[in-house]
């Protein structure tokens, strides 16, 4: 029997890891395009000003990224530490993207990394500066593979089932590259990662601009940062409302959620927070048409007629289609041998029902549902952060233009303080996506209660608060470093 | 014509490939565990961190991406001994994720633990991590305590496939002198190959010579480690499997699969020589430094052979001692046909990522690393 209290864990090691990943990823994303377009005007212009600006928050760069790293490797390991069966049964999708990561991305990554950093006089000009580009656009083809893994988890495309291996396997590999959820995702959290760059920069350059030091350097970094940060959450407003039409169709009870709807509809109003809404904005979101039927948690559990006149099935049906499916599973694998025939009927009953397959191993419709209130309250984080901190890049920037940002105190203050918010969004983001599509670790394919390791509650107890530690250590040590680094700063004044 | 059983050896060529070259590239835990026994003055224990410090992503990367391989390639491995072996692999893990920030951080004003701290965590790693993984590859050979029932899938309550049959979860391995003396001759090797790099890519003649002393001491080491491995590996039972999948066991297996190979133990014995070579002439001539290029080759090709004879010649790669038919081999734990090759078509790539990372290599080591050099750029 695998207990509960084992998933739990495992789930929580998992988003600890990836929690503490995503603090250092985004920053990775962001600060990589950022100082590679203030080296570009370094190798345009030739002004000595901009490989000193490139160079220290290349120091910064540097010092994140190592942090980044540590955490990654982890995650991918814990696939198979922690997520034995999921390793096993989707596998031969799964490993794929994470194979092609490795091959494409992280070596280049890597071997640029090495050159961008230590290589200022080794090699030439443009070289260095191509070098510096390659490192961001090994991280941005690190993010594709990756989210390509993860859309397929969101919205499994390209695959079969094969009872006689046990597993899900591939049959179409672009199916799996171009599913329009990896598409929609990768742009979401590649320009988040550019937000969170951006307020990062314009961040410490206002700390800097309200210690009245390195006044130049602050508002050079503000202007590029700002520029950077405004394309980047334009694309993830963009790529936010693909996302939102994904999950009405692909993952409906994520949607609902979000939105603590329970009786959805025609015109679904959309709720800004508890008690004030707009009629009919859910509607539009989700469909982009004001009429557009968008089901609550109540229609998804007790089944419901789409406008297309396709029938839902209730919860209980599912459960018990896929109870049908697993029961037929077994009956195929017992009776290959002794009874074709009989053998053949079960897996025509297991076809049938394959699409409820993961449904089989619920026990209740309560299981569907997941918590409703934190991801309610998370996607409002997300996207009221989000929205705010457009306007304070906008600000910002027009204040910078009209030479009136060093005397905007209020408006220095609220950009350094935006530095966490833009982080608390960002985990917001992934609270949305990952804890709103429980209980499944493949939608509608494999619960995570049967995904997980046969190891024991204590050993993954053991290993989460050690990661606890370690990472929390790690996170110390960088603000700590980081910190001191700002504090001595560029130094360009001084020169 | 590429068959499904061809890929299948094609892929397992691969994972012994990044294997080779995970060992081979082992050379940044080695040296790193060369710290304080060869660094004798701050000066030179920051120019081996240095030394080190510009390749360790490389390893790094290496070793994500054997993990993400043998997950695309045979992932019912990556389910079996990741999820079972459990302590052995997070410790592993461990020690690389310490690694990974320490360079970065044991320089750097306020980091908190101070210099010393964070060049004991990366001497840790350069002794730990070898040595858990050879120990972890020994059991390639003498097997683990596991079993595997796809059929779980069927029981709804329990439908894990791959469970470990004691509540030891990997560490079990120590118990087997020759999975230890694996683990040993690994790391021994790494520090060999660390002694080696730092020669070649440090221009410091005090800190070279100590460096031939640790050499001598480590490749000692691993020459002992290695007749034991070597002996034990020509007398020991394998796990055969025949045509119909039936795992069974057969004397003197690995010898035998190195005899039925001659390739295979050609490739072995050209790394053995290489190696040898590589150290010999390093430890003869003071004058000589390129003993990595001939000896990092040389433990690459020695690994590969080791993992070819792990699983070739109708071989089960990872034994199970609870049921030996639940052993997994190259067909029961690969992926699917239209993975494999979609997957080989992907491989076609490697090549060049090799070309252009030997090309960066070069480029940036065309002079060797200087106290100098530190001094007045970008350094840890």
């Amino acid at each position: 029997m695998v207990e509960s209290a084992l998933v739990d864990w495992s789930r929580l090691q998992f988003a600890l890891t990836a929690g503490y990943h995503w603090l250092f990823v985004p920053l990775t994303l962001g600060l990589a395009v950022i100082m590679a377009t203030m080296e570009s005007l370094y190798v345009v212009t030739g002004d000595e000003f901009w490989k000193k600006t490139t160079k220290f928050w290349m120091k910064l760069f540097a010092i994140n990224f190592a942090v980044g790293i540590a955490t990654g490797i982890i995650l991918e390991f814990e696939f198979g530490t922690n997520w034995s069966n999921y390793s096993w049964f989707v596998g031969d999708i799964f490993g794929a993207p994470l194979a092609i990561e490795g091959i494409f991305a992280f070596f280049m990554e890597a071997t640029f990394f090495a050159v961008m950093f230590f290589g200022w006089e080794k090699v030439s000009k443009r070289f260095h500066l191509a070098a510096t580009w390659l490192t961001g656009i090994g991280a941005a083809i690190s993010a594709v593979w990756i989210l390509v893994a993860n859309s397929w988890m969101q919205h499994p495309v390209g695959m079969e089932f094969n009872p006689d291996t046990v597993r899900h396997e591939m049959v179409d590999f672009w199916a799996l590259v171009l599913n329009p959820v990896a598409i929609s995702k990768f742009f979401h959290s590649v320009f988040s990662g550019w937000m969170t760059g951006a307020i990062f920069v314009i961040g410490i350059s206002c700390w800097y601009l309200m210690k009245k030091r390195e006044t130049r350097f602050a508002m050079a970094s503000i202007r590029v940062a700002a520029i950077v940060g405004i394309i980047g959450t334009f694309a993830v407003m963009l790529s936010g409302d693909s996302s939102g039409i994904q999950a009405a169709k692909y993952q409906p009870m994520k949607l609902a959620a979000a939105e603590g709807l329970e009786e959805g509809g025609p015109r679904a109003p959309f709720s800004i927070v508890p008690g004030v809404e707009i009629p009919g904005m859910l509607s539009i979101l989700a469909t982009h048409d004001l009429d557009g039927y968008v089901p609550g948690i109540n229609n998804l559990l007790d089944g419901y007629t789409s406008p297309d006149g396709v029938q839902h099935p209730s919860a209980e049906e599912k459960i018990a289609r896929g109870k049908r499916a697993i029961e037929a599973f077994g009956q195929y694998r017992t009776l290959q041998a002794s009874d074709p025939a009989a053998a053949a009927e079960a897996r025509r009953v297991l076809e049938e029902n394959m699409a409820y397959f993961g449904y089989g191993y619920l026990t209740s419709r309560e299981e569907l549902v997941p918590p409703v209130g934190l991801i309610y309250w998370a996607f409002r984080v997300m996207v009221g952060v989000g929205g705010a901190l457009l306007l304070l890049m906008f600000v910002v920037l027009w204040a910078e233009r009209r030479g009136r940002l060093p005397q905007m105190k209020w408006l220095l203050w609220a950009s350094l303080l935006a530095i966490p918010l833009v982080y608390l969004a960002g985990q917001a983001g992934w609270i949305v996506a990952e804890v709103g599509r429980q209980p499944w670790v493949i939608e509608g394919l494999l619960p995570v209660k049967a995904a997980v390791s046969s190891v024991s509650v204590g050993a993954v107890q053991t290993t989460f608060f050690l990661f606890v530690v370690i990472f929390t250590l790690f996170l110390l040590i960088e603000l700590r470093i980081l910190m001191k680094a700002i504090v001595t700063g560029p130094q360009i004044e001084n020169e | 014509m590429i068959t499904y059983v061809f890929l299948q050896h094609y892929w397992w060529f691969l994972i012994a490939l990044l294997g080779g070259l995970l060992v081979f590239l082992l050379f940044v835990q080695g040296g790193n565990a060369l710290i304080f026994p060869a660094g004798k003055s701050e000066e030179e224990r920051s120019l081996i961190v240095n030394s080190t410090g510009r390749k360790w992503e490389l390893t790094f990367t290496t070793l994500v991406t054997f993990g993400g391989a043998f997950f695309a390639s045979f992932p019912l491995f990556y389910s079996t001994s990741f999820g079972g072996a459990y302590w052995v692999w997070i410790l592993i893990l461990i020690t690389f994720v310490f690694q990974a920030v320490s360079y970065e951080f044991q320089s750097k004003a306020g980091n908190l633990l101070g210099k010393t701290c964070f060049r004991i965590f990366l001497t840790l790693n350069g002794c730990l991590a070898p040595l858990l993984i050879g120990t972890a590859v020994g059991t390639f050979f003498t097997g683990s305590q596991f079993i595997v029932d796809k059929g779980a899938v069927g029981d709804i309550a329990a439908p894990v496939i791959s469970r470990w049959a004691n509540g030891w979860h990997g560490l079990e391995a120590v118990a087997e002198p020759f999975n230890v003396l694996f683990g040993v001759m690994v790391m021994c090797l790494a520090i060999s190959l660390g002694a080696l790099y730092l020669i070649n890519n440090i221009d410091n003649e005090k800190l070279a010579s100590q460096l031939r002393r640790s050499l001598l001491v480590a490749f000692g080491g691993f020459l002992v480690a290695l007749l034991y491995v070597l002996i034990r590996l020509s007398t020991m039972e394998g796990f055969t499997v025949d045509a119909e999948g039936v795992v069974s066991l057969e004397a003197g297996k690995y010898l035998h699969n190195f005899l039925q190979m001659p390739l295979v133990l050609g490739l072995f014995l050209a790394g053995a020589v290489l190696l040898v070579v590589g150290v010999l002439m390093t430890l003869l001539n003071g004058a000589f430094k390129r003993g990595i290029w001939l000896a990092g080759p040389g433990a690459t090709l020695a690994v590969v052979a080791l993992f070819l004879i792990a699983g070739y010649n109708g071989t089960a790669y990872y034994p199970s001692t609870v049921d030996m038919q639940d052993s997994l081999t190259l067909a029961n734990s690969c992926s699917s046909e239209f993975t494999l090759r979609t997957m080989a078509v992907v491989s076609l790539i490697i090549p060049f990522v090799v070309s252009y990372i030997a090309y960066f290599w070069r480029q940036m080591d065309k002079r060797s690393l200087t106290s100098e050099e530190l001094d007045r750029s970008e350094k840890y």
